[in-house]
């Protein structure tokens, strides 16, 4: 299924949930948040929420800032 | 205890500092170090899918330092609370987290939008968080902002990143009048005399990044900071002596030699 991920267009399996999203992109779960279709999603439902085609995920991280 | 009470917290240090442009964390680790600051901004930004294993800020920051997130780079309210809400998903556990809301209008003078800040701020309140709204120093949006359920108000002395220290003291003046909440000079201070002055006015902190972050020596400025805030404070509680135009003898006029 197509679905964006921090702007960019990819090509994911069908049925993931944000949990194996987050496994097949490499990253640490505990590091980062994700907003589905401009909805957080909170860490204890990353295992249960599945992605659908066409959404439009955010994974954002703390970095330096004033 | 001289103490800023900030939604919850108490912070002996009036210093806040930013994390951003240093050249990288080790400085930037040293500089928070010697500026004495508890608490620091971050921002939120997407994660650099292709950058795996890279030492993260958090790494870098002590465990007991208090996170302030801001939402620097957003122009409308709806960004603003969206990244808000991400910045609570990021603290584990914080219910009620301190965020700086950062609404801005103009790419070129980073100047703040009033009117999608307090309509930011209102919606944040509600939904929990202890926001200090970063503001022009305009008395109308601090009285609003403060009104709305603000915990602070922090307005400019001069734009993000200029160093041109505090440009209306006047304006200032008016905002801590009438403040029931802390009121923090966020933006614009260049140098340790920028501190001084903005204390001795009676603000009840600072928040400095790039000040710091920008000098040829930014541990040792950061330490300049902190002296100059504590200075500053220390000069405000103690008590100024009225300003008059003309001279008052330091010394007794009467018993001087030679007089009749």
């Amino acid at each position: 299924m197509q679905a964006k991920v921090n702007g960019e267009p990819m090509e994911l399996p069908d049925g993931l949930t944000v949990s194996a999203l987050l496994q097949h992109l490499g990253v640490r779960g505990d590091r980062v948040a994700v907003e589905r279709n401009g909805e957080v999603v909170k860490k204890a439902r990353h295992g249960e929420q599945k992605l659908a085609s066409g959404d439009v995920l955010e994974i954002v991280t703390f970095v330096g800032g004033g | 205890m001289d103490e800023l009470v900030l939604g919850g917290h108490r912070f002996t240090s009036r210093l806040v500092v930013g994390t951003g442009k240093y050249e990288d964390f080790a400085t930037m680790k040293a500089a928070l170090e010697a500026s004495g600051a508890q608490m620091v901004t971050v921002a939120v930004r997407r994660l650099d899918l292709q950058a795996k294993g890279e030492a993260s800020l958090l790494h870098w920051l002590p465990k007991d330092m208090v996170l302030l997130p801001n939402t620097a780079g957003c122009f409308t309210a709806e960004d603003a609370v969206r990244t808000c809400r991400l910045a609570r998903e990021l603290q584990l556990g914080g219910e009620n987290p301190l965020v700086k809301l950062e609404v801005l209008s103009d790419p070129k003078t980073l100047l703040p939008d009033a009117e999608e800040t307090i309509r930011a701020a209102k919606q944040l309140v509600a939904e929990g968080f202890r926001v200090l709204p970063y503001i022009n120093d305009d008395p109308i949006a601090a009285k609003k902002l403060e009104d709305s359920g603000c915990v602070a108000v922090m307005p400019l002395g001069a734009p993000i990143g200029s160093g041109l220290g505090l440009r209306n003291p006047y304006s200032l003046q008016m905002i801590l009048d009438q403040a029931k909440v802390p009121v923090i000079v966020d933006a614009g201070v260049g140098t340790a005399s920028d501190c001084a002055l903005c204390m001795e006015l009676g603000v009840s902190g600072l928040l400095i990044n790039t000040a710091i972050a920008g000098a040829k020596d930014p541990v040792t400025m950061a330490r300049a900071m902190k002296l100059a805030t504590e200075a500053g404070r220390l000069a405000y509680l103690a008590g100024r002596i009225p300003k008059k135009l003309y001279g008052s003898a330091s010394s007794p006029l009467a018993g001087v030699i030679g007089t009749a």
